[in-house]
């Protein structure tokens, strides 16, 4: 048969991708569980350092085993049925009868579309409500950062913030990782007096002697706009039109989290 | 043996497929901003470009002609999902920095580069080692500009700081630029530059020579 007859080209062609194809589905297939699993637990792994669990239990299972996953429909701050282990937020952003468009005015974190219902995890020590952990994005220099945020009980002190995706620019904005840095949330409150959000993310360092330093975080040197990124989709997340009324609620003792 | 070896080292200075063949610069500017995620692109690549020059190699007298590039970018694809794959199962962390330019290996011209022009030709062994040697020279590269940009632009080497910079409370103020991919020009650019001085066969020849009125203008801008 010649190389070049058309007979071959066909049956080269056909057997090439046959071959191919078959290698890479057997090896996706294999593989696949492990992938899934790899991606459970970086998150959960963000979830545990944002909470600073690690401090408290001797292992991530102890860590996980405390944490509670409770669906909130955050328009009305109150817990939903939906049950949290078939929530997936990729698709509740995909089916617009899930999320609502948000006006520009409104969209301060710069992500488009706010899902109805949102994922939060709750850590209960001693049976009662010790940790809160929200699910946060929002857009910075070159992505949207995504990320978890863990409040202490009292619901205004933050415990820690941990980005688990995010683009920004390795050594300027990536600097969101820098452990020195997140150090710093450790402590910060997020509301005043009047209840507005009061955090963020200054430019250049926060005096201890200013009355607003309780509500400031360093800002990152030669990232500025990555700064205010997180400045602000903390301000969304925290704000009425994120987990604002369910925080509320919860303050008001308006939930009763242990009928869910 | 003398052969195989010649035919594994050279692309490493002689002929190196970044600085004599200016291939694949893309993905040395895109990844090398930290040492780690570049040492694995590095293994990544060198892995992909042996095993397609070896398969290709393989099946070389049956390709036909006319669909040989469709059948080189097939198994040079496949090669590079398989990479991929393995990669988020078994370094998560790494694949998750890398992101998309694992992908983009498909159109690193290194690799298509020495399918078309080596193992098409060639036996699969020599073409194996070929792809090795290739892979290696593009990892010599990107290892320098990796080490280079890492060092002056964090501070630190693989993660661990070497020049504590001022963020974590030493005295070594990061130099952003290196931070940034057209950093990896100038380093690339440099490298070639000392390579060149070093083997100084690899001195591309004049392409033109000066016009002899040049220097005159010059000193009439003095005068």
């Amino acid at each position: 048969m010649q190389k070049d007859s058309i007979i071959n080209i066909i049956l080269v062609g056909i057997g090439l991708c046959v071959i191919c194809g078959a290698v890479i589905s057997t090896v996706a297939v294999s593989l696949k569980d492990q992938q899934e699993q790899n991606v459970l637990f970086d998150q959960q792994s963000k979830i545990i350092d944002a909470a600073r669990l690690l401090e408290v239990y001797p292992s991530p299972q102890e860590a996980l085993a405390s944490i509670e996953e409770v669906v909130v429909n955050l328009d009305e701050g109150q817990p939903s049925d939906f049950p949290a282990d078939q929530y997936d937020l990729d698709t509740i952003l995909r089916d617009s009868s899930q999320h609502r468009v948000l006006d520009g005015s409104d969209d301060i974190a710069m992500i488009s579309v706010r899902e109805n219902l949102s994922k939060v995890y709750i850590e209960y020590r001693n049976n009662e409500l010790k940790t809160l952990i929200l699910p946060v994005r929002g857009y910075g220099l070159w992505g949207t950062l995504y990320g978890y945020l863990a409040l202490d009980s009292d619901l205004n002190t933050i415990v820690g913030l941990e980005f688990y995706k995010h683009k920004e620019t390795p050594g300027l904005g990536a600097e969101v990782d820098n452990p020195n840095w997140k150090k710093l949330w450790n402590g910060k409150r997020v509301y005043d007096e009047s209840g507005l959000v009061q955090i963020s993310v200054i430019k250049g360092f926060s005096n201890p002697e200013n009355t607003e330093y309780s509500y400031e975080v360093d800002g990152l040197s030669g990232a500025t706009i990555t700064s205010k990124g997180v400045s602000n989709l903390l301000a969304f997340w925290l704000g009425n039109e994120g987990f604002g009324p369910f925080i509320n609620n919860l303050k008001n003792k308006d939930i009763n989290l242990s009928d869910v | 043996m003398s052969k195989f070896k010649e035919i594994l080292l050279t692309p490493i200075f002689k002929d190196n497929p970044i600085a004599l063949q200016i291939l694949g610069i893309c993905s040395a500017l895109a990844v090398t901003s930290k040492l780690y995620p570049t040492l694995i692109m590095c293994v990544a690549l060198t892995i992909t470009v042996s095993l397609s020059n070896f398969f290709i190699s393989l099946i070389r007298n049956i390709i036909p002609t006319n669909i040989r590039i469709i059948v080189q970018m097939t198994i040079i694809s496949s090669l590079v999902i398989l990479v991929d794959q393995f990669l988020k199962a078994y370094d998560y962390e790494t694949s998750k920095t890398l992101s998309v330019f694992v992908g983009l290996i498909i159109t690193n011209c290194i690799v298509m580069g020495r399918a078309e022009a080596f193992a098409m030709q060639n036996s699969p062994g020599v073409s194996f080692l070929d792809g090795l040697g290739n892979g290696l020279g593009y990892s010599l590269i990107l290892i320098v500009v990796g080490t280079i940009r890492e060092l002056l632009g964090s501070g630190q080497l693989l993660g661990i700081d070497i020049l504590t910079t001022t963020q974590n409370g030493g005295w070594y103020v990061g130099n952003n630029f290196f931070l940034l991919a057209p950093s990896s020009f100038l380093i690339i650019g440099l490298f070639i530059w000392a390579l060149r001085s070093w083997k100084t066969e690899q001195v591309e020849e004049k392409e033109f020579l000066m016009s002899k009125n040049a220097p005159k203008e010059v000193e009439t801008h003095h005068a």
